[in-house]
């Protein structure tokens, strides 16, 4: 294929992956779908949070789990880092620490598709953070 | 951090919290010169004086979930490593600029590493946020424009994966052509590993 440089070139390629594109592009309903909230502020940065974040919003689209990957601040538990908060639809968020990309793979595969827990959750009585506090 | 785009990554959700809608991430590298420069201007809330004084302070956050706050203090303490010097200008209401300077040659200033990816997260995390990035080199400047690019394909949100990878293949190809420094760092990578 050749190389795209230009504006024009990426409308070109989009009009050859515009077929696939509108399955995926469905009105996501947040409450009905998989979130994912990957920590990113400074100790989840440095310790890997982004090869998290890039793995799930890959991986969670190419085995067909309809999820929303989105990031979030500091929760917290910086010792922790990476840290993720995964919420399953009508389910309490859970948290997860210490997210390499094998435990990203095991979340996916265990928690995600089956709701059978892993390790690494972070045994709190814990809020999603308001990002406006 | 490893690399100069996580401390891009990591300052830039700074001006997110302070609910920025417009950001311009700019730098400007020149090895005739010996600068290596790193620009993040936003339209934010901005930092109120008392607080500005002290920012590069680990103990100064606005942040209420922990008490201190590292990622202007890094990337203070890695331009300082080479020499080089953090400025933050800021005005309550108007937004925030940060410049970080570094000495391009000296062997601790980090390579860029993979700011297309860094971006791509950016862009496709934040979609109300209009991402600028602009890169200048002694062989020339490429411009990037998240808001330009969504108005050209004519859509809305770009939360289409296949597309931002296009999208991060597009900026690379781009930097590439001018030769910006870091670029290949991923691929680097591979090899070592």
């Amino acid at each position: 294929m050749s190389k795209i440089t230009s504006l024009a070139d990426l409308k070109k390629k989009r009009e050859e992956l515009k077929t696939g594109m509108d399955i995926r592009v469905k009105a996501i309903n947040p409450e009905n779908v998989v979130q994912v909230k990957v920590a990113m502020a400074t100790c989840g940065i440095a310790s890997g949070a982004k090869t998290v974040m890039e793995f799930f919003l890959e991986q969670l689209e190419r085995r067909n789990v309809a999820a929303i990957v989105t990031q979030t601040g500091c929760m917290g538990y910086c010792y922790a880092e990476p840290t993720i908060e995964v919420k399953l639809p009508g389910a309490d968020p859970v948290v997860f620490g210490f997210v390499d990309l094998k435990r990203a793979d095991q979340i996916i595969e265990k928690y995600i598709k089956t709701g059978e827990l892993v390790d690494g959750i972070i045994p709190v009585n814990y809020q999603t953070i308001d990002l406006k506090e | 951090m490893k690399e100069l785009s996580l401390n891009i990554l990591d300052i830039v959700q700074n001006s997110i919290r302070a609910k920025a809608y417009d950001i311009l991430i700019e730098i400007i590298e020149s090895v005739a010169k010996d600068i290596y420069q790193i620009i993040i201007k936003d339209n934010g809330t901005g930092i109120p004086a008392e607080i500005l004084k002290n920012v590069t302070d680990p103990f100064v956050t606005t942040r209420t979930k922990r008490r201190m706050g590292l990622g202007l203090p890094l990337l203070k303490y890695h331009a300082e490593l080479t020499g080089g010097n953090l400025k933050i200008e800021s005005e309550t209401g108007k937004g925030t600029s940060i410049r970080a300077d570094f000495s391009n040659s000296h062997i601790d200033r980090q390579p860029l590493g993979d700011i297309s990816g860094v971006l791509l997260i950016l862009m496709a995390t934040n979609p109300g946020i209009d991402f600028t990035y602009l890169h200048k080199t002694d062989n020339g400047e490429y411009r990037f424009s998240s808001k330009e690019t969504m108005d050209y394909l004519e859509i809305e949100t770009l939360n289409d994966r296949k597309l931002l990878e296009e999208i991060g293949n597009m900026i690379n190809e781009n930097l590439k052509e001018i030769e910006a420094s870091g670029i290949d760092f991923k691929e680097l990578n591979r090899d070592i590993l």
